[in-house]
């Protein structure tokens, strides 16, 4: 399915919080560039949250440090259901340069569940756009699931 | 007396952009003292340097921190190239302090829109990040990339400046000399913005001296200090760059979070007239001193010593030493000191006095970069080992260390 397809059954407003587990920075001023009037995901309907008990979607970028593991997992755990993950970048979809590191526990998909990988190093703002908007077709199927076992219960 | 409070904010805190802890202790609303924790982010990069050779180095050094990726690849170039003997070309001089300086305005842009954005001040902030797009914009022409470049190499650059791109530098000063002072005044003159800044976050020129504050940070407490006055390196001899500071320009130096605004918004104009020397000046010419990765890599090999850099980083000095064995293909040791580190000594300081609320503003005002401080640092108390390190231990364990490594 194309983008354009993405966004146009986009049936709420994501909100999205990041959580940097030991990136260069380098995704992080590409996700503020993104929130920027340039690229503007507000026009989209997402917006950036302070804390993860208000979001819908967690970006991680960032290969996870050992002090950082627990403190995603912790963040991970605080988000409400229907929850999706996406990380942004390639350290956190690899370890990319720093694979050979002795102070590392990632990449993030041993930590968390991860259901978006956006490429890059880093990765263009329309990339990290495209990323969280691939998110929104897991995020209904998540619902969808979730509702069906709450109708069996009752 | 009152009650005191600790309150930690971070690692991970909506007013930070990257994983530290501080833990204030408070007085009702009074922030009496601050225990900052490094290390949450540390990578082990100069560990994992002496696995790779200088090339493959570059592009760890690059992702030390994506800000300033370009000064700390350019201060790991110029010490393996000062190891090594490898001259540089005029030509490949010049583009090198281009990209330095283009570095340096998307830097300071960010983060004066990001201080706007630390005080609530969001419609300032959208208007940082729109003059910001245009610079980078041009690091794109330039190299194909907006934030990790690619162009420094050993020996020089990789990139030329073509017509294309010449005509795209002078575009972006010619926007920015008309852009950018609407910027400045909307926030200069907002009576809000001036009492959230103003005398928030002092830093005395004692103080900055004594704690070793580098760059906007001690430039906005009054110290005059910047590597490209005092010890030029690259292209910077040939102008004349001095020092900025805020009694030059409004009389006195209060050293407080709003004179760092002001330092790093006149930086940004200081660093469009230098562009535009360069580009005047521009020599014709080699841009690299060999082409061939194969035949440097070669060099490399055969070179033996100890190479040393430091540059004038967006955040202030930033120093590499790198040490080559003949016979050696990859790094022997690799040791870099980036100016968040010598700037983070002083938050403490900064905070003392000043309320809760302003916290995130006073870490935001050095322009942390923690991923540039974090790369070899002894972590003892992640493991739950509170102890301590004295100073005689650590200058034992230095000098130790330093032994150890002048001894392979």
């Amino acid at each position: 399915m194309n983008l354009a397809k993405y966004l146009e059954i986009l049936p709420k407003s994501l909100w999205v919080t990041t959580c940097n587990s030991g990136s260069c920075n380098g995704c992080d001023i590409e996700i503020v560039a993104t929130i920027s009037p340039r690229y503007d995901i507000e026009r989209l309907g997402m917006k950036l949250v302070g804390t993860p008990r208000h979001a819908d979607v967690l970006v991680v970028t960032g290969p996870v440090t050992k002090f950082m593991t627990e403190k995603l997992r912790r963040i991970y755990h605080q988000m409400p259901d229907p929850k999706v993950v996406v990380v942004v970048g390639n350290c956190g979809a690899s370890g990319d340069v720093f694979y050979k590191s002795y102070n590392l526990d990632g990449p993030v998909d041993r930590i968390i569940p991860v259901d978006v990988y956006v490429h890059g190093c880093p990765p263009r703002p329309e990339a990290i756009i495209e990323g969280v908007a691939k998110a929104v077709l897991k995020l209904e199927n998540l619902k969808a699931s979730l509702e069906a076992k709450e109708e069996a219960v009752s | 007396m009152e009650k005191q409070y600790t309150i930690p904010i971070g690692p991970v805190h909506v007013g930070l952009k990257e994983p530290i802890t501080a833990w204030l202790d408070l007085e009702g609303e009074k922030i009496v003292g601050a225990t900052v924790r490094p290390g949450a982010i540390h990578r082990g990069i100069e560990f994992m340097a002496r696995e790779r050779n200088p090339i493959q180095v570059i592009y760890l050094a690059e992702r030390i921190c994506g800000i300033c990726s370009f000064s700390h690849i350019t201060a790991f170039v110029r010490a393996v190239e000062d190891a090594a003997g490898i001259p540089v070309p005029p030509r490949g001089q010049y583009i090198r302090a281009l990209t330095l300086e283009l570095e340096r305005l998307h830097s300071h842009m960010l983060w004066a829109g990001v201080a706007c954005y630390s005080i609530g001040f969001d419609s300032a902030f959208n208007l940082g990040m729109v003059l910001r797009e245009k610079v980078m914009d041009v690091l794109e022409v330039l190299s194909g990339n907006r934030v990790n470049y690619g162009v420094g190499t050993i020996g020089g650059v990789r990139w030329d400046i073509t017509p294309k791109v010449a005509a795209a530098v002078r575009e972006m000063v010619k926007y920015y000399r008309a852009e950018f002072y609407p910027f400045y005044e909307i926030v200069t003159e907002d009576p809000i913005a001036h009492a959230r800044m103003r005398h928030v976050g002092t830093l005395s020129y004692e103080d900055a001296l004594r704690y070793g504050a580098v760059g906007p940070t001690a430039r906005a407490s009054g110290v005059r200090c910047d590597l490209r006055h005092s010890s030029p390196y690259e292209a910077y001899a040939d102008f004349d760059v001095t020092p900025i500071v805020p009694q030059d320009y409004y009389g006195k130096a209060y050293g407080d979070v709003f004179d760092r605004f002001l330092v790093r918004v006149h930086e940004v104009y200081q660093s469009l007239d230098i562009v535009d020397k360069i580009m005047d000046g521009l020599p014709e010419g080699d841009i690299v001193w060999e082409k061939n990765a194969t035949k440097v890599l070669l060099a490399l090999k055969k070179a033996e010593g100890t190479g040393w850099s430091a540059i004038e980083a967006p955040r202030g000095d930033d120093s590499h030493v790198v040490h080559l064995a003949a016979g050696d293909e990859n790094v022997t040791w690799w040791k870099v000191r980036a100016p968040t580190y010598a700037n983070a000594v002083s938050w403490p300081v900064m905070f003392r006095e000043n309320e809760l609320a302003d916290a995130p503003l006073i870490i935001n005002s050095i322009d942390p970069c923690i991923s540039c401080m974090e790369r070899i640092l002894t972590t003892d108390v992640g493991r739950g080992d509170q102890r301590l390190l004295t100073r005689k231990e650590l200058l034992k364990m230095s000098r130790e260390k330093t032994r150890r490594l002048m001894g392979k």
